[in-house]
Parts: C-alpha cells; sequence; structure tokens
C-alpha cells in the first residue's frame, strides 16, 4: 500500500482522533464529515480515551497477504466508551480468553509489514486488556 | 416504464476453470443464454464483476466481452458492487430496458479466482470491506463475517448447532445440480466436527468460492407476440422481473446502528415487495445470499419472514427445505453451488428462472409461481433483491 496511504492517517492511527459533532454533540470515529447521527455537517476534532469494551471477537487463521506473520491473531469490534466502534485487532492477550465486554485500551503496535516490496512497517492501534478497568 | 422479461438463461459450471479465461467463461454463459432464448440481437451488455483487475490485472471487461463474444460496436460495461455486482449488473441491465433505452440487454456475472494464490484471493475479497479501517487492521472478510456472527450469538442466545440445518439444506439441493461446485450432501456431525477458520465460523458455514459466469437475455415483455403473451415461442412461461431494487449500507461493519441487521436487505427488499405488489407469504422460493450460514439468517430476518434474531428458527423447523414454507437455496446456494463473487448474483436469478419455468428438476418447488433473489456486496453495505414472476 501507499506510504502517504498511511501517513495521512496517522492522527487517527497514532492517536485516535475523530470528531465531535458541533449540533447534537455525537462523538465520531472514524472521522467522517456528515454526522452519522443528525446529518450535519461535523469538523471538530476529537481525542477519544483509548478505553472500550469488547463488542465482538474472532480468531484469524488464514490471513491476507501482508499480516501473515501475525497468524493467528484476534480481531474485535471494539466499543468505545465515547460510543462508536471501532475494528482493531487485540494484543498482549497472554491466556486470558477473550470475551464479549471484556475492558480493552488502545496501544500502538505494529500491523503490518511490507516485506521487500517496500520495506515499510505500519504502526497502528491495538487494544489490549485493561485489567483495572472497571466493568461497566 | 416498460415491464422487463428474462427470455434466455445460461451458466457455466462453478468449478476450478484451470484451462478457461475470464472472457471465455464469460462467452460460455452468454452463447448459452443467446441459444436457450433463440435470440441473437443485442443493444447492451452489463457484466457483474468484483475482483478482475486485482486478480487478473484486466479491466475493461465490458469491451473484452463484447470483442470475445462478436459484438464490438454494443455498448458495454463492467458494474461492481463487491459480491453484489451480479445483481447490480442485473439491475443496471434491467433498467436500460425498462426505461426504453435498450431493446435487448445482456446480463453477464463472471469471476475467476483459482488463479491466484489464496492469500491474494482474501486479499482480493477484503477490498469488498473498509481499506482503511477495517482490511488494514489486517481483517479478512470472513473475520468480518464472524465479527457479526459472534455477536448475533451472544445477542440472540442461539447456539453454532443452530445453524446447521442452512448448511445441510443447500449442500442436499446441490446434489441435483449439474453447475454447482459441491454436489454432495454434508451430515449434522459433519458440520459439527469442521475445522473452525474464524470462530464462530467453520469450514461448513463458509462457500466455497470458484469460478464461474451466469447470463441473462432481457427484452420489453411488450415485444413478445401477443398470440404468445405468457409463453414464449417454446412454450415456457416468460419470466418478467417484477420486482428490483438496491439499497446501501455503511461499508463498515462497526459503522453500523446495528450490526446483526442487514439494513440494506430491508430496505431492498421493501422497495421490491411493493413493486411487485407482494409481501414475503406470496414468496414461493427465495434464493439468499449464503456467503456464511449467518447471511442466511440476517437475510430471512431482514426481508419479513422470521421475527428479528428467529432466522434459525425457520431452519431447525425445516421451514427452507424444498416443500417447507420458504424453500432457500434450492440449487445449492453460495454454499454449495459455489460463490464466484461477481458471477452469484446472476446464478440467483437463473435459478430463480429455472424454478419458474419448471426446469429445477429433482429440486423443484411445486408450483412455483413467484421467487425472490438476493445478492450481498460486502458484509451488506450494498444488497440487490429481484423478484420474479412466471405468466
Amino acid at each position: 500500500m501507499e506510504i502517504s496511504r498511511h501517513w495521512r492517517l496517522k492522527k487517527q492511527r497514532y492517536s485516535l482522533i475523530g470528531e465531535v459533532c458541533p449540533h447534537c454533540d455525537a462523538k465520531i470515529f472514524p472521522p467522517r464529515d456528515v454526522c452519522p447521527e443528525c446529518g450535519q455537517e461535523a469538523r471538530s476534532e476529537f481525542a477519544f480515551s483509548g478505553r472500550g469494551q469488547v463488542y465482538s471477537h474472532t480468531t484469524i487463521y488464514d490471513a491476507p497477504a501482508g499480516y501473515e506473520n501475525n497468524l493467528p491473531y484476534t480481531v474485535a469490534l471494539i466499543k468505545l466508551d465515547e460510543g462508536p466502534i471501532v475494528t482493531a485487532q487485540l494484543t498482549d492477550l497472554g491466556a486470558q480468553p477473550v470475551e464479549i465486554g471484556m475492558p480493552v485500551e488502545m496501544v500502538t503496535r505494529r500491523i503490518r509489514e511490507d516485506g521487500d516490496e517496500r520495506g515499510m512497517l505500519v504502526y497502528g492501534y491495538k487494544f489490549r486488556p485493561a485489567w483495572n478497568a472497571p466493568i461497566k | 416504464m416498460r415491464e422487463v422479461a428474462i427470455v434466455g438463461i445460461g451458466q457455466t459450471p462453478v468449478d476450478e476453470h484451470w484451462d478457461k479465461t475470464l472472457r471465455l467463461l464469460a462467452g460460455e454463459a452468454i452463447f448459452a443464454a443467446l441459444n436457450d432464448a433463440g435470440r441473437d440481437q443485442v443493444d447492451g451488455l452489463f457484466v457483474g464483476n468484483m475482483m478482475s483487475g486485482e486478480l487478473s490485472r484486466q479491466e475493461s471487461l465490458g469491451a473484452l466481452i463484447a470483442d470475445w463474444i462478436g459484438l464490438p460496436g454494443i455498448e458495454a460495461m463492467k458494474i461492481e458492487a463487491a459480491c453484489g455486482s451480479g445483481a447490480a449488473a442485473a439491475r443496471a441491465g434491467m433498467m436500460a430496458v425498462a426505461s426504453g433505452e435498450m431493446d435487448s440487454v445482456l446480463v453477464v456475472g463472471v469471476e475467476k479466482m483459482t488463479d491466484s494464490l489464496p492469500s491474494e484471493t482474501t486479499s482480493g475479497l477484503a477490498t469488498a470491506a473498509d481499506a482503511d479501517y477495517e482490511a488494514a487492521q489486517g481483517l479478512s472478510f470472513v473475520a468480518i463475517n464472524a465479527l457479526a456472527m459472534q455477536r448475533y450469538l451472544y445477542v440472540s442466545g442461539w447456539k453454532h448447532t443452530d445453524f446447521a440445518p442452512f448448511s445441510i439444506n443447500s449442500h442436499a439441493n446441490a446434489v441435483h445440480n449439474p453447475y454447482a461446485r459441491l454436489q454432495e450432501a454434508i451430515t449434522e456431525e459433519e458440520y459439527h466436527k469442521a475445522r473452525m477458520i474464524a470462530a464462530p465460523i467453520n469450514l461448513l458455514d463458509a462457500s466455497p468460492t470458484g469460478d464461474g459466469a451466469a447470463a441473462l437475455l432481457l427484452v420489453p415483455r411488450e415485444y413478445l407476440r401477443p398470440t404468445t403473451r405468457g409463453y414464449d415461442g417454446r412454450g415456457r412461461p416468460v419470466i418478467t422481473i417484477a420486482g428490483s431494487a438496491s439499497a446501501t449500507d455503511t461499508i463498515a461493519l462497526h459503522d453500523r446502528r446495528d450490526p446483526t441487521w442487514l439494513r440494506a436487505a430491508e430496505l431492498s427488499a421493501q422497495r421490491a415487495y411493493a413493486q411487485a405488489g407482494v409481501g414475503p407469504q406470496e414468496i414461493d422460493l427465495f434464493e439468499l445470499h449464503d456467503a456464511f450460514s449467518i447471511m442466511s439468517a440476517l437475510s430471512l430476518e431482514a426481508c419479513g419472514f422470521a421475527e428479528r434474531g428467529q432466522g434459525p428458527r425457520l431452519g431447525l423447523e425445516g421451514q427452507i427445505t424444498l416443500s417447507g414454507r420458504i424453500p432457500i437455496c434450492t440449487r445449492g446456494g453460495l454454499k454449495a453451488r459455489g460463490h464466484p463473487v461477481g458471477a452469484t448474483g446472476v446464478y440467483q436469478m437463473v435459478e430463480v428462472v429455472q424454478q419458474l419455468r419448471g426446469e429445477a428438476g429433482a429440486t423443484q418447488v411445486e408450483g412455483a409461481r413467484v421467487g425472490m433473489a438476493q445478492n450481498i456486496g460486502g458484509s451488506g453495505a450494498t444488497i440487490v433483491t429481484h423478484i420474479l414472476t412466471a405468466l
């Protein structure tokens, strides 16, 4: 994939920067310029806390090209505390079984490597168990 | 708007066609459809295909195939809506005929998938998802469906084993379809023991890909001679497209208000029902998009055949078999006929035509007059619903 394509998503990948709707206060991630809640323009940046819960999960045994080195890996839908759901890999799981409702927090990890193609390492968000978080 | 009739159907077996190119497969299905119709006039060609650029390094399929079938000069284009490309192309062709812009339209769905390495095909299929926010996280298309199914099990309380009837039904029907990829029955025990590929989805929840092509020839119904109105020149009932609708949802599963509800299926089915003047109770058979068993349940629910969260019950109660209340996947479905992604939506429509003409052999639904086909692109981002009627 193109270097610029990863570069321009750096705020989202490294810092979970989304948007907040100035009209209805909905928190939006990934950013989109039309609020999905009220349909009005939303361009104000908002930094998410990175805390959330596992909403759904699965483990991948057959990876798309470029992700084979991680196999097997667990991916999840994470419901962020602020509302939106994001798709991400889980990491640092140890022997802990993954369950829906499990509290997690965002960390920055290597997502993929291009190998010999461009030699590019792509970093971004993954989520790990948040052991000290209160279960809601 | 003119009523549109399907006067010709054609298909190739879904298989690993190592000896056949993409254009050759498309041509085989097209010539079969023209032969079936007994016609050769063609004004336009709409090609349903998802991944020719990614997997075959070939785009411009409209011109490629028009040239191959000996019709350079006609208007031709590719229509893409991920795994929903086939039905999207059929709908584009339907609109061309209905509007009066064209009088005779070929629709072909074609996909060539088995030239590539599995990881390349997996990457290609993942282009149906949000490239920046799903695929970039290493998600395969199977995994996205697994996330939907895991959540569905959690919310609805069904167990994985409750989905067995969907796969067993599709395989049982494919035994009698010579074009099917997997013409073999499976047992409940085999389903339970199948290798897990992305929990809770195991190998027998998932449809096999393959190479294949299917084609339709569309003309205005009013052009059929009045003396044979209701039947074509060969004494077969004329099949009319009574409902055709397409709807979209968020491309990413995570952006849905409810990731276990196919909003685009609900919208397109409602529109198609309204056009055809029918409801789910009038549908005699339903070729739904069982790329994964979870999609069978979600599709049945969104289209009004089951209450929300109750889709698996139809399978467990035997309502989806040939003699049940709403037979589904009567020719094998995606699960066993196979899923050559961009061609699948056209295969579904070919199969509904077979049923309405009474040409479905051992899997014939007795007295079928109204059939529905629903083709899903991505995890539910584009969903196209067609309702076909006989007489």
